[in-house]
């Protein structure tokens, strides 16, 4: 077999490629403008306004670093959240609904209760699982240790870290068996605690108040269109029944959407679950089933306590079926 | 296509003055079709994200970039239908590489005499060249036509200005709601984990896999490129989180070309799977393999009506034999800044493909039929053509041979990378028994960078510089002595990559 004489070979590319490093290291001169850096991360950039401390996440036996997140946030995340977490990155403009602001600290999915830190997991799961009805993509080909290292990355952003502990998760006790009788009272509880006035008496999100709702940074907001959902819908947080109970037991933080764990007790929670996965009438679910069986009426629910407050008299009645 | 041309520059040893006086012709044609990769800022100014978050370095795939192409141009966040866009939202995307590059090869040259100036002879000599060039104008369209319906299409010029079309399919993804059920069809280019058309490459060797385009000197074979983008009907299927991914092709055994100029009723089967693993700290793990099988034609019917010998027939090729390439992939992440990508092939063509029989249609590569050849099928300076009574040589049997690519590549960060490759391919079996062995073997080594000076959802822009080096063995010019000498041919090149 004939060999390859690599010496003389690549002598002569030496040769040529000295001078062209020059050229190279002109073209890189040419290039780091600063309008160039004006855009780039804090590592070659301006630097931050705040020397941050570096954090660290847990789930489970895994630890986040943040300082090995910081390349990944680069790549994946800055360009909305912007490179100091303020939800300024350059496409935050063209957003809608807005990113979230990792400076104020303030999360809409977590297990905890409404104004307090979510769990690290809480953060961890947002990150694998994204956010429906934004461009919070579905970061599910991370490794678990990324999504670690970025939500150690995130708690750089404010200093509610070091001050503050993440709340506890809240218990969601075990969920009863799906009847027609709990899906009426849940019916009965959308409508004592208006949640028909955002969501919409059908739970199409055309609430009376619904064109009026904005969230914590006064940018428009709009509720949860329970009705477009097929097999496939998610919510904001989640998809499971244990996913719903949540969201409106810790509130969706920085949006109009309350806590209810004040208001409601656990089971009356589950009928309202109940009740509201019959609203997504596209869906096939336990609760449809049970309405069907029921020939698609709710009956009235049928309680000793005073009644709720009325609907307006020219709304449609919730609930699918009727 | 280039593949085509690149593997017939090996076949064909015995025409060295007309192959080397094409070389450069091809070497621009190769550097213009390497830059059709896809890369699209029209993803990103759709979904708001920077070109890093699908690109570890653009335009090579990260694998939520993988994912996002296997789920059909989707994010899945339900803001993937067109409706969700602003009205003047075009999904297209043009790409161009203005670049400074040398290169250096070995011609045959003709000499002459110092008096009369009369041609006495040639002789082997290298010649270097420098300047500054412009590789092809890609126009990249894609995207979602509906929700889990989407398309490609990428005409594509080469530096003579001339467009074709490198991609046109449309797909289905996410049938009945199932990440394992998606269909494209039209030309496209195939499920290759390390993808030539991504490749971080820009040099007329460096640019392509040789292991996707390698063929034995004097093989007749053209459709067992699995770097050309193919002609055909594709199943994919891949877990939600794009783990697991496998893949099913049929396809025509044309290599790409358009109008069915090739084999009458001649198919191939690419076929591959992967699975992803976590391995902490490292990174994300790939592994997988892939299996291309087939049959292309040998015989072609003949018309001499037009007085320029026996013209092979477009379309007419039958007498089918069979092909394979077989290998494996690995894409390993040591750690958040290195990752080694590795392919490994053996092929293996019939005894008749060997002897050269297969390519009687000669095509420009571009999806279309050139009848280059004036001479009688079988004549001086024709390939062969497998009509009935025809024997192959005596001794004659299957060339086989292996391939190696290992490439490296170390993200400094989002907007800088380092790469490297390393390809090898290695004659295991000769078709004609006394072919020295190594004839035909390559080594091909590449260096360079790719520095983003900036990183937005708007345009793609980045300054590069490569060094490539490529021998092959005993496929150069002949020398004084009258010996064919190793191919020897090196390239530089600096530019600039942008797109909008």
């Amino acid at each position: 077999m004939n060999s390859l004489k690599p010496m003389r070979f690549i002598s002569a590319g030496l040769f040529t490629a000295i001078p062209c490093t020059a050229i190279l290291g002109l073209f890189l001169a040419i290039g780091s403008t600063p309008r160039a850096f004006a855009q780039e991360a804090p590592d070659v950039g301006p630097k931050p306004p705040v020397v941050v401390k570096p954090r660290e996440s847990h789930i489970g036996n895994i630890t986040g670093h943040s300082a090995d997140g910081k390349s990944d946030y680069r790549r994946y995340c800055a360009g909305c959240h912007g490179d100091y977490g303020d939800s300024n990155g350059e496409n935050a403009i063209w957003l809608d609904p807005k990113p979230r602001d990792f400076t104020i600290a303030t999360f809409k999915c977590r297990s905890t209760l409404t104004g307090t830190l979510p769990t690290d997991e809480d953060l961890f799961n947002t990150i694998g699982r994204g956010l429906t009805n934004s461009n919070m993509p579905v970061w599910n080909t991370f490794t678990k240790q990324q999504k670690a290292d970025l939500v150690a990355y995130i708690k750089i952003f404010s200093p509610r870290w070091e001050h503050e502990k993440a709340g506890t998760p809240i218990t969601i006790p075990a969920e009863p068996a799906v009847t027609i009788d709990s899906i009426s009272h849940g019916k009965a509880l959308f409508t004592k605690l208006e949640c028909w006035k955002c969501h919409g008496t059908h739970g199409e999100g055309d609430g009376p108040s619904a064109s009026t709702l904005t969230d914590s940074k006064d940018n428009p907001i709009r509720p949860y269109n329970f009705a477009l959902g097929k097999n496939d819908s998610r919510f904001k947080c989640g998809s499971t029944n244990q996913d719903i109970y949540k969201i409106f037991m810790t509130g969706v933080d920085g949006t109009p959407m309350p806590s209810f764990a004040d208001v409601i007790q656990p089971n009356d929670a589950w009928d309202l679950v109940h009740f509201l996965r019959t609203l997504q009438v596209n869906r096939h679910s336990k609760e449809n089933e049970v309405l069907s069986a029921a020939h698609g009426v709710i009956p009235p629910y049928v309680d000793k306590t005073p009644a709720p407050a009325a609907a307006p008299a020219d709304s449609k009645s919730p609930g699918g079926g009727q | 296509m280039r593949m085509w041309a690149q593997s017939h520059l090996w076949q064909k040893p015995q025409r060295l003055n007309s192959v080397l006086a094409v070389a450069f012709a091809l070497t621009i044609l190769i550097l213009g079709a390497s830059t059709s990769a896809n890369a699209l800022p029209a993803f990103a100014r759709k979904y708001g994200l920077r070109c890093s978050a699908c690109h570890e370095s653009w335009p090579a795939l990260n694998n939520f970039g993988l994912k996002f192409r296997d789920n059909g141009y989707q994010l899945m966040n339900d803001r993937d239908a067109p409706i969700w866009q602003n009205p003047g939202y075009w999904p297209v995307t043009f790409r161009i590489t203005p670049i400074w590059h040398r290169v250096s090869r070995l011609n045959q040259v003709d000499t002459y005499d110092s008096t009369t100036g009369a041609i006495t002879g040639s002789t082997a000599q290298r010649i270097n060249s420098t300047g500054f060039d412009l590789s092809g104008l890609d126009f990249h369209t894609g995207g979602t036509l509906e929700k889990n319906i989407s398309f490609y299409v990428l005409p594509s010029s080469d530096s003579t200005g001339a467009f074709h079309f490198e991609s046109v399919n449309a797909r289905i993804d996410n049938i009945g709601g199932s990440p394992w059920l998606n269909i494209r069809l039209g030309r496209f280019e195939l499920n290759n984990l390390l993808s030539e058309k991504r490749t971080l490459w820009l040099t007329a060797n460096g640019g392509i896999y040789q292991t996707y385009h390698f063929s034995p000197v004097g093989d007749g074979n053209i459709a067992g490129q699995m770097g050309a983008n193919q002609f055909g009907m594709e199943y994919m299927g891949h877990s939600v989180d794009d783990r697991t991914r496998i893949s099913a092709a049929l396809l025509s055994s044309n290599s790409g070309n358009v109008g069915l100029i090739m084999g009458a009723n001649s198919y191939s089967g690419f076929f591959t799977f992967d699975q992803a693993f976590d391995a902490g700290k490292l990174g994300t793990e790939r592994v997988g393999a892939y299996a291309f099988v087939g049959e292309a034609a040998t015989y072609y019917l003949t018309d001499s009506s037009g007085g320029a010998g026996a013209v092979p027939i477009p379309g007419s090729g039958i007498g089918n034999k069979g092909f394979s390439r077989v290998g494996f992939y690995g894409q390993f992440y040591l750690g958040p800044h290195f990752d080694l990508n590795v392919v490994t092939q053996h092929g293996s063509d019939n005894a008749w493909f060997g002897q050269g029989y297969g390519d009687a249609i000669a095509t420009d590569g571009d999806g279309g039929a050139t009848a280059t050849c004036s001479s009688p099928v079988n004549g001086p300076g024709c390939p062969p053509n497998n009509t009935p009574g025809t024997t192959l040589p005596v001794g004659s049997q299957a060339p086989t041979w292996n391939g190696y690519t290992f490439e490296a590549r170390y993200v400094y960060s989002p907007q800088l990378i380092f790469k490297a490759v390393y390809e090898a391919e290695r004659m295991s079996q000769q078709a004609t028994p006394g072919t020295p062995s190594n004839l035909g073997n390559i080594n091909n080594y590449s260096i360079g960078y790719r520095y983003n000076p900036y990183m937005t959802s708007r345009s793609g822009f980045a300054y590069f510089g490569e060094f490539n080096l490529f021998h092959q063995d005993l496929t150069g010019p002949i020398n004084s002595a009258g010996n064919p000498t190793n191919v020897n041919t090196s390239e530089l090149l600096f530019g600039i990559d942008f797109d909008f």
